[in-house]
């Protein structure tokens, strides 16, 4: 037994997928102790805040401030407000009033807002423009002045009795010490359509899907390792009646078969557990054929013989006889299975028939409602690429441990 | 290394082991323990029909030690197994001690196994490797009603059966079979009979695959078995001239049939059918030229 747990440390692949599987599984435990909290809280009133460090507005103006005087501050202030859409206006507009745009590179800040400085005239009436076009330069130029001057920001509050007071007066080179602010948030992967912490939601997530894929591959290996001990150890008209049942779920496609349960359970129903209980209770035949084909190689062996002889149990003959020798074969296939019962609540999920969705986060529901409210779509990556990622290293690590293990227990297999 | 020293040891502080034929039994006289008639045997697989076994005949008596001689693929093994009760005949009927054997439930498989034991060819797979060799023998203790004997007595019993077949039990306790050498297994196997105590031994070329020193020793220790617990022991073998030295009588298989049958000095000696007579002059003999031509040839 050690030396066998020796051979299998000494699989590269078994110990790269292993170490990823282990990092997975100390992320989901450490991560909720250090930044308790509940993953399916909105913290968020809009949808999908990009990853970073947010502020309080608040707080800062209350903070108190530091003068620096950072070179190229304003240029970079004048970059974040201006969009492209506003620069490609601006070059429109200076190509109306006749100004010399050859060679202008609408990127370039510096030379954009010199040549709209030096052209920009608040009373001409470039032919064509229409008035609404006219106000929106207007507004853009108010904007640009101010942001490009050394002014001042005033911010005023109403008191009790509705008058408007000065409360602080910002100027562009006033800074705060972020660890100063009373609220910050460091929302590493942003927040997903609900507003919830995605970095938060994914760490839960990742740990009900391993749950789920857990519960789901012991449900079927243990359907298809006694349907397979069976079968492949009685034979005859029992070894038929199992094959018949299998062959059925063989032909039915699995997957099908899973949608057709999980639609008509109701969503009311449909919680973590019975979602992997759904997906154990269709996926346990090919196991079961496996484990048979096993079986039947084993059960005219010698020691099996006088086992029989021995006048000893059929239950102790499969425990004692045949589930050792096979031991290291289900233990591969029970990772498969947990590998493709994450798969396949992902699967599911995705097509909005996994797990309630009030309950806990899975994988397959943060993609789910990535999909739905469409972040794909709108350039929301991080409230679903990581999802995908964590799917990918979690099966990846799972089947990576599964060859090394394949190495190890098939000699012929090695490298 | 280590075993194969041990093994050296023990065969030096024993005495001489003994194969030769004034240890052969009159067994005509002896109530008749196993016996069959018209036993067949057939398998039907992908539109292939075999007949393994067809339609033999056979009595074997008390305390006999029987040969059933014959090449690869002549139905030895499939009637062996018919024998153990592992394999049903397809037609015909087998007899222990006068009546129809009857294993048709487990019950009564149970009570048939505790009077038929087997040894097999291959001992390094006749063990399970995950259970110790005290659990192997234990069982046997277990088996014969002594489950609930004191823990000293069950060691005393195992402690017998391993110096019965010049082993150690002090030295093979808390060890796996597959520690030991073929030769040291197979006298496990037969400390395990020797636990048992059975009617009837059915030995499974238990020498083939294990070196020639060894053999005289198993083969010693396997007359010493019958002798002193006067079982019928049925030995299957393809090799003519060993089943001559220790049997009192020798059943010719070819084909899945009987093609002679007798005492060993009438049907080796003076062989009738040509199988027979090939099977003989099969066996390569020291100082004597070896006739090729009949070892590839046909019987007729």
């Amino acid at each position: 037994m050690k030396n066998t747990v020796r051979q299998v440390f000494h699989s590269s692949k078994f110990v790269v997928g292993f170490v990823i599987f282990v990092a997975i599984l100390l992320l989901i435990i450490l991560y909720p102790l250090f930044f308790p909290g509940n993953p399916l809280e909105m913290i968020g009133v809009g949808t999908f805040a990009k990853p970073g460090t947010y502020v309080s507005l608040y707080d800062g103006i209350n903070t108190e401030t530091e003068t620096l005087k950072l070179p190229g501050a304003a240029d970079k202030r004048l970059d974040s407000v201006l969009k492209r859409e506003d620069r490609i206006k601006m070059v429109a507009y200076l190509s109306a009033v006749g100004a010399d745009i050859e060679g202008l590179d609408y990127m370039d800040t510096e030379a954009l807002m010199e040549l709209w400085r030096a052209n920009y005239d608040e009373t001409a009436r470039p032919s064509g423009m229409t008035k609404a076009e006219r106000n929106y330069y207007k507004r853009l130029n108010a904007s640009l002045s101010s942001m490009g001057s050394s002014g001042q920001m005033t911010v005023t509050e109403h008191d009790s009795s509705g008058e408007e007071q000065v409360v602080a007066t910002i100027g562009t080179e006033d800074y705060v010490n972020v660890s100063d602010v009373a609220n910050t948030k460091n929302l590493v992967l942003g927040t997903d359509n609900f507003g919830r912490d995605v970095l938060k939601e994914l760490v839960s997530a990742a740990g009900t899907s391993i749950v789920i894929g857990l519960i789901a591959g012991a449900v079927a290996t243990a359907i298809g390792l006694l349907l397979g001990l069976l079968s492949g150890y009685l034979g005859g008209f029992v070894d038929d009646i199992i094959m018949f049942v299998t062959n059925i779920f063989t032909v039915i496609p699995g997957f099908v078969l899973l949608i057709l349960i999980s639609y008509s359970l109701g969503q009311d129903k449909r919680g973590a557990a019975i979602v992997a209980l759904v997906i154990g209770l269709t996926s346990w035949t090919w196991t079961a054929r496996s484990v048979r084909s096993q079986v039947i190689s084993l059960r005219n062996r010698d020691h099996v013989n006088l086992s029989r002889l021995s006048g000893h149990s059929l239950w102790r003959i499969l425990m004692t006889d045949i589930l050792p020798y096979i031991a290291s074969y289900v233990v591969m296939a029970f990772i498969l299975q947990v590998s493709s019962g994450i798969l396949a609540e992902a699967q599911l999920s995705l097509l909005g028939l996994g797990p309630k969705t009030t309950e806990v986060p899975t994988l397959g529901l943060m993609m789910n409602w990535a999909m739905l409210y469409s972040a794909h779509l709108n350039g929301s990556w991080w409230a679903y690429f990581p999802v995908i990622l964590m799917i990918t290293l979690i099966s990846f690590s799972l089947n990576l441990m599964n060859t090394g293990l394949d190495q190890v227990f098939n000699p012929t297999l090695r490298d | 290394m280590q075993v194969k020293n041990e093994d050296i040891i023990m065969q030096a502080n024993k005495e001489t082991p003994t194969v030769s034929l004034d240890r052969r039994h009159d067994v005509s006289k002896n109530p008749l323990c196993l016996s069959g008639k018209g036993v067949t045997r057939e398998f039907h697989a992908g539109g292939t029909h075999t007949i393994a076994v067809n339609n033999v005949d056979f009595e074997f008596r008390e305390g006999e030690l029987v040969s059933i001689v014959g090449e690869s693929g002549s139905g030895k093994t499939t009637l062996s197994k018919m024998l153990l009760g592992l394999l049903q005949p397809t037609s015909g009927d087998i007899y222990f001690r006068g009546k129809k054997r009857d294993i048709s439930s487990g019950r009564k498989k149970k009570e048939y196994w505790k009077n038929i034991q087997a040894i097999f060819q291959d001992p390094f797979s006749s063990f399970n490797v995950f259970n110790k060799i005290d659990t192997v023998l234990l069982d046997c203790i277990n088996m014969t009603g002594g489950k609930n004997l004191p823990a000293d007595k069950k060691v005393e019993l195992m402690t017998e059966a391993c110096s019965f077949v010049n082993l150690k039990f002090a030295e093979l306790t808390n060890k796996y079979p597959f520690e030991l050498s073929g030769g040291q297994m197979q006298r496990l196997m037969i400390a395990r009979i020797f636990l048992l105590k059975p009617k009837i031994l059915l030995a499974d070329e238990p020498t083939s695959m294990i070196d020639a020193c060894s053999r005289a020793t198993i083969l010693d220790m396997l007359l010493n078995l019958r002798d002193e617990i006067g079982m019928t022991v049925i030995f299957i073998t393809h090799d003519i001239g060993l089943a001559y030295y220790i049997s009192d009588t020798v059943y010719i298989m070819e084909h899945g049939k009987f093609v002679e049958h007798g005492s060993a000095d009438e049907v080796i000696l003076t062989p009738k059918a040509p199988y027979t007579k090939r099977l003989i002059s099969d066996v390569p003999k020291i100082h004597e030229p070896w006739d090729l031509s009949t070892v590839s040839g046909s019987a007729e």
